[in-house]
C-alpha cells in the first residue's frame, strides 16, 4: 500500500510535464488531462485513506523510500515519503479541493488561449504541494516548498501581459524568498544539531538539545511559515496575489499554499513544544495577523481583496492555535480543513460573480445579484455563514474550539488571546456581512463596462464591449458544481469532525492532544462567540443594509483609509526596506568603487607604473647590460662575503 | 658545524662513488657506454658538418633533418637504456677520469634536453610557414647567413633557393654541450661544456631569414654578454682552484668540509682561504645565473629572445634553462653543500628579485616574444626557489619543473611561429587581438600554454609550481614562497591578458593570418599540449620519476 504514496505526487507531476512540454497539440485536451490526473491523485488519496482507516491508530503511519538522493557519508538525503494522519488530511484537502478547482477552471478559463499552460501550472502546483506534505524529511519538504513558490509565481503572474500581475508575481516570489531563507537556515541548523533531516530522528531528539538552539530553529521555521502563510510581517504579497486568475486565488491563497506554514509548525510541534519562546512568537504572529487581516478585510471594496484579508485573518487563527501547543494543533488543522472548504467556496463564488459582471471586482458596483445568480448566492451564502462561525456550520465548530483553546492558554496571556480571537470573530462577522450585503442585496449599482483602452483590466478572451451594461447570469455547470460540492463541505464538515471528537482523535497520534481548560466554561465561550458574531453582523447590517451603498467610496476615517492601503504595509516596506536597501546598496557600491576598486586599481597602477619604470632599464645597449652584470656580480660577491662576516 | 654532521646532511642527496684511482699516470679510461648519449650527439654533429661539405645542396636539408632527428632519438634511447640499467641509482658513478658524472639528475636532465631538442628541431625543419621564394620552400633561417643583409649576394642566395642547413649540426653541437653541462663533474669540464653549447647558440641567433639586422644584433649582444659572463665564470674557476688545489667537484667539496689535510705545496699560500672560495663561488654562480636569465644578469634575455629566429628562441629558452639549472644544482648540492649557509641568503635575494622583476616588467611588454622572455625570467625565479630548498625534494621538484616548463616553452614558441602577416611573424600583441575568433584552435592551444605558464591547475605549470613551492616551504623558505605566489599573481595578469585579447577583443581587419603548418610543427605543438596536460592531470608518475632521479653522485 505504501508504494502508492509516490503516485500521489507523480500523477500531477506527469500532468505538468506533459502539458508544459507537449506543445500546442494538447491545447484541445490539455485541461481534461490535467483534471483527470488531479482526480487520479485524489482517488489514490482516498484509497490510501480508507486503507489507513482499516488499521489501528498506532499503525497508520506509512513510509516509502524511493531512492537515496545524496548518499554521502555523514550527509544522507533521501527521496522518501511519510504518510500519517496529518499528511493524509492535507492530501485529501489538496487533491479534493484541487480537483474541484480544476473542474471549475475548465469553465472559468474557457476563453483563455493559454488554458493548457494554466492547467500545467495547476498540476505542477498540486504536485509540489503534495511533495511538501508527504516528505519524510525537511530537505525534501524544502524541495516541495520551493516548488510551491515557483508554481505560485507562475500562476499569480499568469496574465503576465498585465504589469500589475507581473509585479504581483514578483512581489509574492520575493517576499516568499525571505521566508524560504528562514527555512533553509532552520534546516542547516537542524543538520548541524541533529546530523539528519528526517522528521523522526529530528523530532525525537528535541529532548537532548539545548533550548537556545531549538528556539533558533523554531524562530526560523516561523519565519518560513510567515512567508508562505502570509503572516505579519511577510503578509504583503497576499493581497496583490489576487491579480492571478480567480481559481488560483481559491486554490493557492485559500485552500492550500497558504496553509503550508500551519503544516510546517504543526509538523515541527516537538521543536516548538520544547521552545516556549518560539511558541510565544508563533502565538503573537498569529494574533497580530488575525486582527491585521480582519481590519484590512473591512475596508476593501475589491471582493477578492476583501476575501484575501479574510484569508490572512483565518490563517492567523490557525497559526495562533498551532502556537498554543498540544491543546491547539488539532484545532488548527481542523480549522484549516473547514476553512479550505468555505474559503474555496467563497472564492469560487466571487469568481462566478465576476464572471457574470464583466470581471468587475468592485463590490460597490454590484448589488442585488441574488436574483440573477441563485446558485452562486446560495453557495456563497453558506460559505459566508460558515466563515463567520454561525452555530452548526463548519466554521463554528473549528473556530469556537480555537477561541476556547486560546482562553485555555491560561493566565494573562490566555485572557488577551481569548479577547483577540473573540474580537476577530466579531470583525469577521462584520466584514463578511458587508461583502454579502454589498454583493447580493440592496439595489443594483451596476456600471457600464470601462473602456478597455483606459483600464485594460479585463481578463483576456472575455468579450467586453465598452459602455455595455453587465448582464449578470448564472455560471456554467462546470463552475457551479464545484461550488455546490464545496458548500456541502462548508456546512457539514465541521459537525462531522466534531462528532465524538473524531478529528481530534484522528490526529492525536501525530500531533498529541491535551484538553485545554479555559478559565470560563466552554458554554460561556460559545455564548460570547455567538453574541460577538451577532454584534458584528448587526453593525454591518446597520451600515450597509439599512442605508444605500455609495458607488464611490466615501473618504472614511483615518483607520479606514489606512486599512484600504493594507494598513500601510507597502508604505512601511517601501520606507524601511526599499529605501533602506537602496541606501545600503548605494553605500556598498560607493565602498566598492572607492575602497575595494581603489586598492585593486591602485595596486595594479603602481605595479604597472613600476613596470614602466623598470623596463626603461632595458635600453638595448649591450654596455648597459654589461654594467648591470658587473654590478650584479659585485653585489653577489659582496653579499657572499658579508654573509660570512669576513 | 662539525665535519661529521655536514657529511651526514650531504648524504641525504649524495652517494659515495668508488674512490678515484691512485695517482699514477695511465691511459685515460673512457666509459663509452655511459657517455653514449653525448657521444652520439656530438658524433652526429661532426657527421653533419661533413654532410655540409659533401652532400649536394638540394639533398642537404633532408639528410640533415634525418641525421639530427635520428641522433637525438638514439641519444634519448641511450639515456633511457642507461637509466633502465640502473645508472641513475645503484650504478651511478663518475666516468671519464672524473670529468663526467652519470647519475639520476644527469640522466633525467639529459633525457629532458634530448626530448625538448627533438621536438624543437621539428620547428627548425618547418618549411611551410613562409611562402615559397622563387619556387623554393624556405624555413626560418637566412638563405646565406654570411651575406650582408640587403646585399646583392643575399638576393642571389635567396633566388638560388639556398637555406642554412648548417643550423642542424649547430643544434647538435649545442645539445652536446648541454648534455655535458649538468653532468660536468669538474669546473673545467663545466666551462668547456658552457662554451660548447653557447657558441652554436650565438650563431643560431644570427641566422633569421626575416628581420636579419635584429637577429644579428641579438647575436652580437648575446655573444658579447655571454663572453663577459664566461670570463667571470672562468675567473671564478681559477679562484676556486686556488682555494682547493683542484677543479674536481668531489675534491673541492672535501676541502670545504675540512676533511682534506694534504695541501698541494704550490698552493700552500692560498689553500683553504675562504675569501677565495667565496669570491670564486660567487663568480661561477654568476656565470650560471647568466645562463638561466636571473636578475640582474637577465638583460640579454628579452633582446635575444626577440631577435633570434623563433624556433631557436624556443629551443634556447627550453634547453638552455634545463642545462644551466642542472649545472647549478650540481654545483650547489655536490660542491658547496657545506657552504649553504653562505649561498642560501644570496640566492634568496636573487630569487626574489628575479621573480618580481620578471613578472612586473612583463606587464608592460607589447611583443609576444619579449613577453615570453620576461615570463622565462620570472620562471627562473620560481625554479631558484626550489633550488634554495636544499633538500632532496628541492632537487626532484626542480627536475620536474624543468621538464614541465621546457615543453610548455617549446610549444608556445612554436605557436608564435604560426601567427604571421606580410612581414613574417606577427609578434606585436595588438595583432593577436581577436585571434580566438578567427583561429579558435590555435588560440585555444596557446591559451593552454599560457595557463600552464600562469600555473593554473590541470596544467603542468601548476604541478611544477606546487612542487617547487612546497619544497621551498619545507626547506624553510616560507617567505620566498609568499613572494613567489605574489609574483605568480602578477604574472597571471599578463598571461590572462593575452587570453582576453585573443578571445574577447574584436579581430583587426588587417590582422595576421594563421599559417597551416606541416606535420612537423603540428607534432611539436601537439607534444607540448599533451605533456602539459598529462603532467597537469596526472603528475604523480613523473614526480616519482624525478624523485627517484634526485640523488647526485659525488
Amino acid at each position: 500500500m505504501e508504494n502508492l504514496i509516490a503516485l500521489l505526487v507523480a500523477a500531477p507531476l506527469l500532468g505538468a510535464a506533459v502539458l508544459l512540454c507537449g506543445g500546442r497539440r494538447l491545447d484541445r485536451a490539455g485541461h481534461w488531462l490535467g483534471t483527470l490526473l488531479a482526480a487520479a491523485s485524489f482517488v489514490i488519496g482516498a484509497v490510501l485513506f480508507f486503507d489507513m482507516l482499516g488499521r489501528g491508530a498506532e499503525e497508520r503511519e506509512l513510509h516509502q523510500h524511493l531512492f537515496s538522493w545524496v548518499p554521502v557519508e555523514g550527509f544522507q538525503a533521501d527521496i522518501a515519503f511519510q504518510l500519517d494522519q496529518l499528511s493524509m488530511t492535507f492530501v485529501l484537502l489538496i487533491t479534493g479541493v484541487g480537483t474541484l478547482i480544476h473542474v471549475y477552471s475548465i469553465g472559468y478559463m474557457e476563453h483563455d488561449e493559454r488554458r493548457r499552460r494554466f492547467f500545467g501550472y495547476l498540476n505542477l502546483f498540486l504536485s509540489a504541494m503534495l511533495l511538501l506534505v508527504l516528505a519524510d524529511n525537511y530537505l525534501l519538504l524544502y524541495f516541495g516548498w520551493e516548488g510551491v513558490g515557483l508554481a505560485s509565481y507562475l500562476l499569480i503572474g499568469f496574465w503576465q501581459h498585465k504589469p500589475s500581475a507581473a509585479t504581483a508575481a514578483k512581489k509574492a516570489f520575493l517576499v516568499n524568498r525571505v521566508g524560504d531563507m528562514g527555512l533553509s537556515i532552520a534546516i542547516m541548523l537542524m543538520f548541524t544539531t541533529f546530523g539528519t533531516f528526517t522528521f523522526g530522528p529530528v523530532l525525537a531528539a528535541t529532548g537532548e538539545t539545548s533550548e537556545g538552539m531549538l528556539t533558533a530553529i523554531g524562530l526560523m521555521l516561523l519565519l518560513a511559515a510567515c512567508g508562505k502563510s502570509a503572516q505579519v510581517p511577510l503578509q504583503s504579497w497576499l493581497g496583490d496575489a489576487m491579480e492571478g486568475p480567480t481559481p488560483v486565488s481559491a486554490l493557492i491563497h485559500a485552500a492550500t499554499m497558504v496553509t503550508a506554514g500551519v503544516y510546517l509548525i504543526t509538523r515541527s510541534g516537538a521543536i516548538f513544544n520544547a521552545a516556549p519562546d518560539a511558541q510565544l512568537a508563533v502565538v503573537v504572529v498569529g494574533a497580530v495577523t488575525l486582527l491585521f487581516g480582519a481590519i484590512v478585510g473591512c475596508a476593501k471594496d475589491d471582493i477578492k481583496k476583501a476575501l484575501a484579508g479574510s484569508t490572512m485573518s483565518q490563517i492567523g487563527y490557525m497559526i495562533l492555535a498551532a502556537g498554543l501547543g498540544p491543546i491547539g494543533y488539532a484545532f488548527a488543522i481542523m480549522h484549516l480543513v473547514t476553512h479550505g472548504f468555505f474559503k474555496a467556496g467563497l472564492f469560487l463564488g466571487a469568481g462566478s460573480v465576476m464572471h457574470g459582471m464583466n470581471d468587475e471586482v468592485d463590490m460597490r458596483k454590484y448589488g442585488g445579484l441574488r436574483k440573477y445568480m441563485p446558485v452562486t448566492f446560495v453557495t456563497f451564502g453558506l460559505g459566508y455563514l460558515a466563515i463567520i462561525g454561525f452555530p452548526g456550520l463548519s466554521g463554528f465548530w473549528s473556530k469556537d474550539k480555537i477561541i476556547e483553546a486560546a482562553f485555555a492558554k491560561g493566565g494573562t496571556e490566555g485572557w488577551i488571546l481569548g479577547a483577540v480571537t473573540l474580537l476577530g470573530a466579531g470583525i469577521t462577522a462584520y466584514y463578511m456581512t458587508r461583502v454579502m450585503i454589498m454583493t447580493f442585496f440592496g439595489e443594483k449599482r451596476w456600471q457600464p463596462a470601462p473602456d478597455p483602452d483606459k483600464a485594460p483590466s479585463a481578463e483576456p478572451g472575455v468579450e467586453v464591449h465598452p459602455g455595455e451594461m453587465p448582464h449578470p447570469h448564472e455560471s456554467p455547470r462546470s463552475m457551479t458544481i464545484p461550488m455546490i460540492l464545496l458548500a456541502f463541505g462548508s456546512v457539514f464538515a465541521g459537525g462531522l469532525f466534531s462528532l465524538n471528537s473524531a478529528f481530534v482523535n484522528w490526529l492525536k497520534p501525530v500531533t498529541e492532544f491535551e484538553h485545554g481548560h479555559p478559565p470560563i466554561s466552554a458554554g460561556a465561550v460559545t455564548a460570547s462567540t455567538v453574541v460577538v458574531l451577532l454584534i458584528g453582523v448587526g453593525i454591518a447590517y446597520a451600515q450597509y443594509g439599512r442605508r444605500p451603498v455609495p458607488v464611490v467610496a466615501p473618504r472614511g476615517s483615518l483607520l479606514t483609509r489606512a486599512a484600504r492601503r493594507d494598513l500601510l504595509q507597502d508604505d512601511f516596506n517601501h520606507i524601511v526596506l526599499v529605501r533602506g536597501g537602496e541606501h545600503l546598496t548605494r553605500s556598498l557600491v560607493y565602498m566598492d568603487h572607492t575602497l575595494v576598486d581603489g586598492v585593486v586599481n591602485g595596486t595594479a597602477a603602481s605595479v604597472g607604473g613600476l613596470s614602466g619604470r623598470l623596463r626603461r632599464l632595458q635600453n638595448g645597449f649591450a654596455r648597459s647590460y654589461a654594467v648591470s652584470m658587473f654590478g650584479g656580480t659585485a653585489v653577489l660577491i659582496a653579499a657572499t662575503l658579508l654573509m660570512r662576516g669576513v | 658545524m662539525s665535519a661529521s654532521a655536514a657529511v651526514a646532511v650531504h648524504s641525504l642527496w649524495t652517494t659515495a662513488a668508488e674512490p678515484a684511482a691512485a695517482d699514477r699516470i695511465g691511459a685515460p679510461a673512457i666509459e663509452y657506454a655511459q657517455l653514449a648519449p653525448t657521444l652520439i650527439v656530438v658524433g652526429a654533429a661532426v657527421v653533419g658538418v661533413l654532410l655540409e661539405a659533401f652532400v649536394p645542396r638540394r639533398a642537404r636539408y633532408h639528410a640533415q633533418v634525418f641525421l639530427t632527428v635520428v641522433a637525438l632519438a638514439a641519444a634519448f634511447a641511450a639515456v633511457v637504456a642507461l637509466a633502465a640499467g640502473g645508472h641513475a641509482t645503484t650504478k651511478a658513478g663518475i666516468v671519464a677520469m672524473g670529468a663526467i658524472a652519470v647519475d639520476g639528475p644527469a640522466l633525467f636532465l639529459q633525457g629532458t634536453i634530448l626530448l625538448t631538442s627533438l621536438v624543437a628541431v621539428f620547428t627548425f625543419a618547418e618549411r611551410r610557414l613562409d611562402p615559397a621564394h622563387h619556387g623554393h620552400r624556405v624555413d626560418s633561417f637566412a638563405a646565406e647567413a654570411a651575406a650582408v643583409p640587403g646585399s646583392e649576394q643575399e638576393k642571389a642566395a635567396v633566388k638560388a633557393g639556398f637555406t642554412t642547413t648548417e643550423v642542424f649540426p649547430l643544434v647538435l653541437f649545442a645539445v652536446g654541450g648541454m648534455l655535458v653541462f649538468p653532468a660536468a663533474n669538474d669546473l673545467l669540464t663545466l666551462f668547456i661544456a658552457l662554451e660548447v653549447f653557447s657558441l652554436p647558440l650565438y650563431l643560431l641567433c644570427a641566422v633569421a631569414r626575416r628581420k636579419r639586422l635584429m637577429s644579428q644584433e641579438a647575436a652580437v649582444k648575446y655573444f658579447l654578454l655571454g663572453a663577459f659572463s664566461s670570463a667571470f665564470l672562468l675567473f671564478g674557476v681559477a679562484l676556486m682552484y686556488g682555494y682547493a688545489g683542484s677543479v674536481s667537484y668531489a675534491r673541492i667539496a672535501d676541502v670545504v668540509d675540512g676533511s682534506v689535510s694534504d695541501i698541494t705545496p704550490a698552493l700552500a699560500q692560498t689553500m683553504g682561504n675562504d675569501v677565495l672560495l667565496l669570491i670564486g663561488f660567487a663568480m661561477v654562480l654568476m656565470g650560471l645565473l647568466f645562463k638561466v636569465g636571473a636578475v640582474p644578469f637577465h638583460m640579454w634575455t628579452p633582446d635575444v629572445y626577440q631577435g633570434a629566429p623563433t624556433p631557436v628562441t624556443g629551443f634556447m629558452a627550453a634547453a638552455t634553462k634545463v642545462a644551466a639549472f642542472g649545472a647549478m644544482l650540481r654545483l650547489l648540492y655536490v660542491v658547496l653543500p657545506g657552504l649553504r649557509w653562505d649561498w642560501r641568503p644570496v640566492m634568496w635575494g636573487v630569487a626574489i628579485v628575479t621573480m618580481l622583476a620578471g613578472a612586473i616588467v612583463a606587464i608592460t611588454q607589447t611583443d609576444i616574444k619579449r613577453l615570453l622572455a620576461y615570463s622565462s625570467i620570472a620562471h627562473a625565479g620560481f625554479i631558484l626557489a626550489g633550488v634554495i630548498a636544499a633538500t632532496p625534494d628541492g632537487v626532484s621538484s626542480v627536475l620536474f619543473y624543468l621538464g614541465a616548463y621546457s615543453f610548455v616553452t617549446v610549444g608556445a614558441f612554436a605557436v608564435v611561429t604560426l601567427v604571421r602577416d606580410a612581414g613574417g611573424e606577427a609578434t606585436h600583441l595588438s595583432k593577436w587581438a581577436g585571434l580566438g575568433r578567427r583561429s579558435p584552435l590555435v588560440a585555444a592551444v596557446f591559451a593552454v600554454f599560457l595557463l600552464a605558464f600562469a600555473g593554473i591547475p590541470l596544467t603542468s605549470g601548476f604541478s611544477g609550481k606546487f612542487a617547487v613551492f612546497k619544497a621551498a616551504a619545507e626547506g624553510g623558505a616560507g617567505a620566498l614562497v609568499v613572494i613567489g605566489v605574489i609574483s605568480s599573481a602578477i604574472a597571471a595578469f599578463f598571461y590572462i591578458r593575452v587570453i582576453v585579447l585573443m578571445f574577447f577583443s574584436e579581430p583587426k581587419p588587417e590582422g595576421p593570418t594563421v599559417a597551416v603548418p606541416s606535420p612537423l610543427t603540428m607534432t611539436t605543438i601537439a607534444v607540448g599540449v599533451a605533456v602539459t596536460l598529462a603532467l597537469g592531470v596526472a603528475p604523480q608518475y613523473f614526480l616519482d620519476l624525478a624523485g627517484q632521479a634526485s640523488v647526485f653522485v659525488r
